[in-house]
């Protein structure tokens, strides 16, 4: 963990041990109803979709594309007061699923950051247990 | 048929509840008293649960109607109980919905069922928040899916979700054209405030100009294209329209009331340029058998400048994309033919956190004639439509003036 790492920090539950697991291991890990053979986030043993829970987990590609992304000049939390102009976004994996994220090694620059964008995942130690998947342009 | 996925609803069928049942109590219950608190703004001497207080007893004084009277009790952001016990209230029927700022328009529906179903006979909603001066900031559920996945990238607080949301209108149908509407709706916005006494920006104008020099906040997000963060409270009474007829200044009908939600966090919402107004707007207006050309005003929770260019879409005055038309040249402005937000709205009038109960009491007051140099020429029907979350709930009201 960095020092002084004073952002909110995830705090696992059992239905998203797993996730939080494979993170820390350099793994996007999603959940996929095998009955809808659909993958969704974020994690739940039960299928958002059909409401079953004959529901497994698979490994994601790493791969999306930007659906949105703001550049946030003024930070709501003291620990972004380092960071802005930083990247909020929604990027779409490859799976199909939504998820939010922050975009990385890229200008916080509006004319550097464009939606649809290909983008792809790398993750970010921030404790012993914790590390934040990101995306940075592929 | 079952949707191919949870975030796409394209085809969607437009499932309304059973139409003949609501349109059998549209117009039972009145709403016969409005109020803010004493003052709204900046006001640090005062907490939240005296903000709530205040305008509650307020309303209730606008209504002309005992305290001890009140027998349904109708809150968000605190349990009822805990309302209740501070104003000396033991009501008999309680609802502590909370789903942002939309909860407080949609508690009319609720008390128009329960006033119409015989669990209550008086229903006070309240509202109380120290958005600007509040010395105790309550934690979040740090298991939710807002805590876990979006809070731990930055995203937490409303002005870079509702950004984000726009960022991808913008993608969808231009730019300049969204910046353009964004601009026209702070401006009309600011020029409604500055003919309301009580509102934060009444002696403060804006050009457009200003709007397109001021600080990013969150791209593509100007400062003015933020609501403002203010201290306030307000409160609504409603009884039975029978009833109404015997209170201080009689009642303002509820014809029609609709709610809903399809998402809490950002990333889970379906599609980031349609709210759930695209089922409150029809099935209010149905409700209430009225069309959109009837309405005389529309009070459009403005969280932000693209709040309400999504939601005018959304509601149906106009068509996906096709906001940016509908609000130009200052259309929406006073002078205008379509009057939007005529306190001045979350942007430039007050915005203590959940404002949505400020649409409703601003409808009110315009459909009795009580807004002085902003009133409406004819004001009839009128429609209150609170958001709340992250675009994530909605609660749709359509008032008419007896």
């Amino acid at each position: 963990m960095a020092d002084g790492y004073n952002k909110p920090i995830p705090i696992p539950q059992p239905e998203s041990d797993n996730y939080w697991e494979g993170a820390k291991a350099g793994e996007l890990r999603l959940r996929k109803c095998d009955d809808c053979d659909q993958a969704y986030f974020y994690p739940r043993n039960i299928c958002p979709d059909c409401g079953n829970n004959n529901t497994s987990w698979i490994v994601a590609s790493g791969n999306a594309k930007i659906h949105t992304f703001a550049i946030v000049h003024r930070a709501p939390h003291p620990g972004f007061v380092d960071d802005i102009p930083y990247v909020p976004a929604i990027v779409e994996l490859e799976e199909g699923p939504r998820m939010a994220t922050q975009i990385v090694n890229v200008e916080a620059d509006p004319s550097k950051i464009s939606i649809d964008m290909a983008v792809k995942v790398v993750f970010e130690s921030i404790t012993d247990e914790i590390s934040l998947p990101k995306f940075e342009p592929a | 048929m079952r949707r191919k996925t949870r975030q796409t609803y394209s085809g969607e069928d437009l499932k309304m509840p059973v139409m003949d049942k609501l349109k059998a109590i549209s117009g039972s219950a009145a709403i016969v008293g409005v109020a803010e608190s004493d003052n709204i703004g900046r006001v640090p001497e005062k907490g939240p649960m005296e903000l709530h207080a205040e305008a509650g007893r307020n309303a209730l004084a606008d209504a002309g109607i005992d305290k001890s009277e009140v027998d349904g009790v109708f809150t968000a952001g605190y349990s009822t109980y805990d309302i209740a016990e501070y104003m000396g209230i033991t009501p008999h029927f309680t609802d502590s919905t909370s789903v942002g700022g939309s909860s407080f328009v949609i508690h009319i529906a609720h008390a128009m069922a329960a006033i119409q179903a015989g669990y209550c006979e008086v229903a006070l909603i309240t509202h109380g928040e120290s958005g600007r001066s509040n010395r105790a900031r309550a934690a979040g559920n740090p298991g939710l899916a807002g805590a876990q996945y979006e809070q731990p990238y930055g995203i937490m607080g409303a002005p870079i979700g509702y950004s984000m949301a726009a960022n991808r209108y913008m993608h969808q149908y231009g730019e300049d054209r969204t910046r353009e509407a964004m601009a026209n709706i702070a401006i009309s916005t600011r020029k409604w405030a500055n003919m309301n006494e009580k509102a934060y920006f009444y002696d403060t104008p804006m050009t457009f100009d200003e709007y397109h020099d001021s600080r990013w906040v969150s791209w593509p997000f100007h400062l003015p294209d933020c609501c403002l963060v203010t201290d306030a409270g307000a409160a609504i009474v409603i009884t039975s329209t029978e009833r109404a007829k015997s209170t201080r200044k009689g009642g303002v009908r509820v014809l029609g009331a609709a709610e809903g939600h399809d998402h809490s966090v950002l990333h889970q919402m379906p599609d980031l340029t349609r709210t759930w107004g695209r089922h409150t707007g029809p099935q209010a207006l149905e409700m209430a058998g009225i069309t959109h050309d009837e309405l005389d005003l529309a009070m459009i929770y403005d969280s932000f400048t693209y709040t309400v260019i999504a939601t005018l879409e959304s509601l149906g005055f106009c068509g996906p994309g096709e906001g940016p038309d509908f609000v130009a040249d200052q259309r929406t402005a006073p002078g205008g033919d379509f009057p939007l937000n005529t306190s001045g709205g979350g942007l430039s009038y007050t915005h203590p956190g959940m404002y949505g109960i400020f649409t409703v009491v601003e409808a009110v007051r315009q459909l009795r004639g009580e807004t002085g140099k902003r009133q409406l020429d004819k004001c009839n029907l009128a429609m209150a439509h609170g958001t709340g979350g992250t675009l994530s709930s909605t609660g749709t009201v359509i008032l008419a003036r007896d």
